[in-house]
């Protein structure tokens, strides 16, 4: 009796070490990452990383602010393009398609999910960027935002269609029930009763796909076209912007680290500061717009 | 007390009046728009056939035994097969899967089964449990590249592993940590408490119960989150292209640099002009995927046909 | 005796291959209570959600024989203005988690109205005719949810009325309310009847015989399938009921 009982607390204090790895991880991230960012914050202070368009890591000019605007819009351009077809898709598999129509588009969906980023990027590549360039602008290579947020758009199309389903299936039976039995007719009682109820599932689904957009780096780095540029029209037409060449936070991150050192090093370290405090930033605002707009729940 | 008349108020007749008239509107609006939900359901088929078809038909053309069987040779052409990045791959899958799954469902095990225990250092356990919740949230959020970034500073640089599978595995695990403890943590939930209960009641400690009674019935959900966690590493190409390396060689050791299925791909998509040898990796890439999922919707069907006996 | 408002005709119904009703014809008269009791599993909500077709929204239902909505066959017409015409009252008051004017200008507003002064002039109305409007009328701002249950369920009952319909369906309306709330619902129940035909689902005896004109009596056997037993004035099923089956429930022999 007493070995059982020293076993089960060796075993307790075994488990709560494993347990303490998980907080552990997240505290050494923020330590290497903040830590080795230092001496660049120290070099150029906030204003002149964030605040300065030129990265020119040979001539010691670390200004981030261009990947920011190429992160951000790109981002912004998936998001336009990919949410309204993402969320369509939730209500249709949660409300709108027979058992049999479920079964064919939600393993699709799936699919698209499991699909690695590479993979996403070469399609890119091959497909994408050379129906972009056929667009006559000069200037206009194929490579750029435009292609970028297409696959974006289909990359986050996944998680915010599920998350968003289930958030949809979340909603109580008797809400859909008493709309009905008031007359409301079935496409009412989505929009009115179920979309609203669901609301703060749907923006989580956002949040999460958003995340995941400025997260996404090898898919980007493929198709972006990496210049490090603020992203401009190419001629008069301002919707040219949006053939522009970018580069990510991510991108920037993964396609030096490799080779940079001292403060170049340093630089990078702080990109991926900035990108945490972005998505940092979407999360926290992004749930207290929930939560202002939705007052009786919690 | 009464109730006055309302079924013949002047609003209550406009209402009805109104109502009819706008019955066809109302059911033409639904019409159309479910039509476009259908629309939209096809083109969300369209876009997966039209990527999984265009990666599979152009790179079914470069797959055969030889592109299978023979390392990459390097170079601007993309000469070679895939065989050592498979290996590669399935090496990086078993070292991440051998730190990260004890790692993982030792902390779910933590989080479920110590939960209501608040006699022996209550308190502590309680913020304990809190705050490793949130540890596990937070992971769940960072972008792998700041995994890749993390294991860059401290297993590549500061712990000077320098480029290798220990390194990419390393950070592989931190990366893939939070779905096997979530996963493992929902299985332990649906483990009925009455299970539990019954074991300890005949005297059996929290571990025989845990690791006798507990852990079997949960084993379904926990494959399906390592199958999950499987499925993350094949696809994962950030992470490892900041720690591995890349040298397309068999690793000899565990201090050796690599190259993975996707990180192979990237190259050849990058580096060469060999698109139907990149395609011919992505087509791997996607049937491996696609096995993945099958093997975990098959755990699942089980699953729920279980629940459905037992209830 | 008044008209008749609800009928159905050889009416069974099948969940799947289950047959929960068979062979149920009844006329329910206009303008009047009618209860319907019986066992718990007796298919008591099934019957009530034909008449505003709530079982549509199960997969695998199937019905036989004919239901009708004055004279007409409920199943041939529109289900939206069948549910216009239809209203319902649940077991478990479930308003919208909504403001308690939202919850009442709903029906009115799907139904295009959106004139301010007409909705207010409904929601006061049905209100009102619900019995909450004194109690709510300086709170209309107030979410639904923040009332207690019994002005809920009146509350539900409001929104119902506001789309003006000329039947009410009710499934144990007062089951989940404490017995202060219950005879508010009961006395509200007595009021509507002069201008509404209500059909209420009770399994609680006293309360058909407190609010209802005509009783139908349900019941079921190993079968579980469901069957009318026995239907009349309820002063005549709990006087003098004519199967032994009927006798034995009211006089408490079953659950
Ligand atoms: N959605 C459903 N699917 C299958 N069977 C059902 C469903 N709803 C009810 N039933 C079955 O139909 C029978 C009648 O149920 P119900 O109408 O709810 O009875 P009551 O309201 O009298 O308690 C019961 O045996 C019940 O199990
Ligand atoms: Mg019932």
């Amino acid at each position: 009796m007493q070995t059982k009982l020293k076993v089960d607390k060796a075993v307790k204090a075994i488990l709560l070490v494993s347990a303490s790895f998980s907080i552990l991880i997240v505290i050494s991230i923020f330590v290497f990452i903040f830590r080795s960012s230092l001496p660049a914050f120290k070099e150029f202070g906030i204003q002149g990383l964030l605040g300065e368009l030129t990265w020119r890591p040979a001539n010691g000019m670390y200004g981030i602010l261009a990947m920011v605007v190429g992160s951000v819009m790109v981002t912004l351009m998936a998001l336009v393009l990919g949410v309204p077809l993402a969320i369509a898709a939730a209500i249709f598999l949660a409300e709108i398609a027979p058992r049999g129509v479920q079964a064919v588009v939600r393993p699709a969906v799936q699919l698209l999910a499991g699909i690695p980023s590479v993979v996403y990027g070469l399609f890119g590549m091959v497909v994408l960027v050379p129906l972009v360039r056929r667009i006559p602008v000069t200037g206009n290579s194929g490579y750029g935002l435009l292609s970028a947020a297409i696959v974006l758009a289909v990359m986050i199309l996944p998680t915010i269609t599920s998350i968003s389903e289930d958030a949809i299936r979340a909603v109580p039976r008797s809400y859909k029930e008493a709309s009905l039995a008031l007359g409301a007719t079935h496409l009412q009682t989505i929009f009115q009763v179920l979309l609203p109820a669901a609301k703060s599932g749907i923006g989580a689904a956002l949040i999460l796909g958003i995340g995941r957009a400025l997260g996404e780096t090898m898919a980007m780095i493929m198709v972006i076209g990496n210049s490090v540029i603020l992203p401009a029209p190419l001629d008069n037409n301002p919707l040219t912007v949006f053939l522009s060449q970018a580069r990510t936070l991510t991108g920037n991150i993964a396609v030096e680290i490799n080779y940079a050192s001292g403060l170049h090093a340093s630089a990078l370290f702080a990109t991926g500061v900035v990108l945490f405090v972005l998505i940092m930033l979407v999360n926290v605002s992004a749930r207290a717009i929930i939560h202002r707009g939705n007052p009786s729940a919690g | 007390m009464n109730v006055p008349d309302i079924t013949s108020t002047n609003a209550m007749n406009l209402a009805e009046k109104r109502s009819a008239a706008d019955l066809r509107r109302r059911q033409a609006a639904q019409k159309l728009s479910f039509g476009l939900f259908w629309l939209g359901a096809l083109v969300v088929i369209l876009i997966m056939l039209v990527v999984v078809g265009y990666v599979f038909i152009t790179g079914f053309k470069s797959i055969n035994l030889q592109f299978l069987t023979t390392p990459p040779k390097g170079g601007l052409s993309g000469e070679g097969g895939i065989s050592t990045t498979v290996i590669t791959t399935l090496y990086l899958v078993g070292l991440i899967l051998a730190i990260s799954a004890p790692l993982g469902i030792g902390a779910a095990v933590f989080l479920i089964e110590y939960q209501g225990q608040t006699q022996s250092g209550g308190k502590f356990i309680r913020s304990l449990l809190q705050v490793v919740n949130f540890g596990v949230e937070t992971l769940a959020g960072i972008p792998s590249i700041i995994f890749g970034l993390f294991g860059y500073a401290l297993f590549v640089s500061t712990l000077k592993f320098g480029f290798s599978l220990l390194s990419a595995a390393l950070a592989g695990a931190c990366l893939v940590l939070p779905t096997i403890i979530r996963t493992t943590q929902e299985a332990l939930l649906t483990v009925p408490v009455s299970l539990r209960e019954g074991s300890l009641a005949l005297g059996a400690t929290r571990w025989q119960t845990i690791s006798k009674v507990v852990l079997p019935a949960a084993i379904p959900g926990i494959i399906t989150g390592i199958m999950l966690s499987v499925g993350r590493i094949i696809s994962e190409t950030a992470v490892f292209y900041v720690t591995l390396g890349g040298s397309y060689r068999l690793p000899k050791n565990l201090f050796s640099g690599g190259r993975t299925l996707s990180l192979h791909l990237f190259y050849l998509a990058m580096d060469t002009n060999a698109f139907e040898k990149a395609m011919g990796t992505g087509a791997v890439l996607i049937v491996s995927i696609i096995l993945i999922n099958l093997i975990i919707d098959l755990i699942s069907r089980k699953l729920s046909a279980g629940v459905r006996l037992h209830q | 005796m008044n008209a008749i408002k609800l009928e159905t005709h050889s009416y069974s119904l099948y969940y799947g291959k289950f047959r929960a009703l068979e062979d149920i014809s009844i006329e329910i008269p206009e303008k009047q209570v009618t209860a319907i009791i019986g066992p718990s599993g007796c298919g008591k909500s099934t019957f009530l959600r034909t008449f505003n077709r709530m079982n549509d929204l199960i997969p695998g239902v199937r019905t036989e024989g004919q239901a009708l909505l004055d004279g007409e066959d409920i199943f041939s017409m529109d289900v939206v203005a069948l549910r216009q015409r239809v209203g319902m009252v649940f077991q478990k008051p479930n308003p919208f988690p909504k403001s308690i004017y939202d919850n009442v200008a709903y029906g009115p507003r799907v139904n295009g109205i959106r004139e301010k002064n007409v909705l207010d002039e409904i929601v006061e109305t049905s209100l009102r005719g619900a019995a909450l409007w004194n109690e709510v009328k300086d709170n209309l701002g107030k979410s639904g949810l923040a009332l207690s249950g019994g002005q809920q369920q009146r509350l539900c009952i409001a929104r119902a009325l506001a789309v003006k319909p000329s039947v009410i369906l009710m499934d144990e309306p007062a089951a989940s309310l404490d017995p202060i709330a219950t005879q508010r619902i009961e006395e509200l129940i007595r009021q509507l009847v002069e201008h509404y035909t209500i059909v209420i689902v009770t399994h609680n005896m006293q309360q058909a015989g407190r609010v209802s004109d005509y009783t139908a009596f349900f019941f079921t056997d190993e079968s579980r399938t469901g069957r009318l037993v026995e239907f009349n004035l309820t002063r005549k099923i709990f006087t003098n009921p004519q199967d032994k089956r009927t006798e034995d429930y009211i006089t408490g022999r079953f659950g």
